[in-house]
Parts: structure tokens; C-alpha cells; sequence
């Protein structure tokens, strides 16, 4: 894994992070509207940083458009990642 | 559904094997407080409980912490790599080769597989989420004994992560606990 695959690869990580940590506050406060607000931007960023990662460096999940032969299986496995 | 995506909720790193400690790492694999049960115990509990918001985090919280066992079995899995049988027999994980080689498997820190009498579901939305935010508080417990008995900086840095998790989740089940009471007052 390069570099800046990797760099893309924790630029997701702490979207993630941040969005999930929006969406477990409003699942308990569902009027909070500034809070939600932020949530749809993060939410915007990490469908950006998603699209990139996958389009350049291969799938994160089994739902994505693949090249041929199917790309899934090749990307490094979470486990194997040396951070 | 579940959809499955490559990539680790928070990242593993780890300086070197360490065999002792990843034993006692299978405390949060498969002990009774351990990132399975918490998870199992969220994902079944869902079905009956009254409000969306209860719903809602039961499902969300649920699965995290089937991302969260991923990062545990990583740790395991990265602090075992590679290590000579008789290093592991030496360290104590004889018997754990002899049944399942260097496999990851939900047993506790001393052995015990783990079982679904671990948790509980309860028709009872009170009993529920009380049960939730103890073992909450029990996850953290557990992450701190470990975070005690850790050397290696990028292990305690991913335990630190988890154990600040259990807070937040102990906040949200809270939260819900609230709903549900002011959702059964006015139902009452």
C-alpha cells in the first residue's frame, strides 16, 4: 500500500469516525438541527473521499463497480494493513 | 442488512508479537463483556423495544461494536503473526495451538468459549437498557485493566480509542433511557 493510499485510506477512517459520532447524537436528539447540519457536511466529505479511494485504489465493498477481472478480493484485508 | 466494508474502524498498529498479551486481549473477543457479546446483545434487543430513537442506537451501537471486535481480532492476529510453535507453547498458548492453531477464536483471556448466557433480551425496555449501560461500564473497566497491563504504545493507543467508546455509548443508552420513560409515562 503507498503512501497515499494510506493517507486516503485514514482520511476515511476519521470521516467515518466523525459522521458515525453525529449519527449516534442524533439518533437520540432528532431536532438538534445545528448538529444535524454538521452531519451533512461531514456526510458530503466522506461520500467524496469514498468515490476517490475506490475509483483510484480499488473497492471497500462488494456494492462498487468493479473493473474486470473483479477487483474485490485484491485490495489489502483490514487485518493486513501495516498502518 | 449488513454490508461489510474494508477498512478498519480506527487503526491497528502494534510494535511487535507479543503473546501474552494477546491472550489477554481475548478478555474483549469473546469474554463475557467483550466487543461479541456487546454486540449480539444490541442487534437482538431491537425487535421489541418501544421508540425509533431506542431503535435507532440499538442498531447503530450494535454495530460498532461488530467493527470493534474486528479491531480486537486485528490486534490479536497482528501480535501472533508469524510465531514459531514452540514460542507459543512457551508462552502458554500450547493448548490454544493444539485446538485451533494460530486461529482467532471467541474464547475469554483464560479459555472459557463464549456463550450467549453472557447476555440477556428482555421484553422490558428499563431492564434493557440498564443492562446496556452496565456493560458499558464493564467494557471500560476491562479496557482500563488492560490499558494497565499493556507495553506496547500502539496497543494501548487503539484500547484507549475503545475505551473512550464505551463512554459515549453509556451517554446514548442514557439518552434512550430518558425517551423510553417519558414515551411509557405518557403511554400510562
Amino acid at each position: 500500500m503507498t503512501r497515499e493510499e494510506l493517507r486516503l485510506l485514514r482520511e476515511i477512517q476519521a470521516l467515518e469516525f466523525t459522521v458515525l459520532e453525529f449519527a449516534l447524537y442524533l439518533d437520540t436528539h432528532l431536532d438538534d438541527q445545528a448538529a444535524l447540519e454538521e452531519y451533512n457536511d461531514y456526510a458530503q466529505q466522506l461520500r467524496e473521499a469514498r468515490m476517490e479511494y475506490q475509483d483510484r485504489y480499488g473497492p471497500l465493498h462488494i456494492m462498487h463497480p468493479s473493473d474486470y477481472p473483479w477487483e474485490y478480493p485484491e485490495s489489502p484485508w483490514p487485518w493486513q494493513i501495516e498502518y | 442488512m449488513w454490508r461489510y466494508e474494508k477498512i478498519l474502524q480506527y487503526p491497528v498498529r502494534v510494535s511487535r508479537t507479543d503473546l501474552s498479551l494477546a491472550k489477554l486481549l481475548s478478555a474483549q473477543y469473546g469474554g463475557p463483556d467483550s466487543e461479541l457479546s456487546a454486540g449480539l446483545r444490541y442487534l437482538t434487543q431491537r425487535y421489541v423495544i418501544p421508540t425509533d430513537e431506542a431503535k435507532a442506537i440499538l442498531t447503530d451501537i450494535g454495530t460498532e461494536e461488530l467493527a470493534h471486535w474486528e479491531i480486537i481480532g486485528t490486534l490479536i492476529y497482528k501480535l501472533t503473526e508469524g510465531v514459531p510453535v514452540q514460542r507459543l507453547r512457551r508462552a502458554g498458548l500450547g493448548a490454544d495451538y493444539a485446538q485451533h492453531g494460530r486461529a482467532i477464536y471467541p474464547s475469554d483471556a483464560t479459555g472459557v468459549p463464549w456463550t450467549a448466557s453472557y447476555i440477556q433480551a428482555h421484553e422490558d425496555p428499563i431492564a434493557t437498557l440498564h443492562e446496556n449501560m452496565a456493560a458499558e461500564q464493564k467494557a471500560r473497566a476491562t479496557y482500563e485493566n488492560l490499558i494497565d497491563l499493556s507495553n506496547d504504545a500502539g496497543v494501548i493507543d487503539t484500547l484507549t480509542f475503545l475505551r473512550k467508546r464505551e463512554v459515549v455509548h453509556f451517554q446514548r443508552f442514557g439518552e434512550a433511557l430518558n425517551i423510553v420513560r417519558d414515551y411509557l409515562d405518557n403511554e400510562g
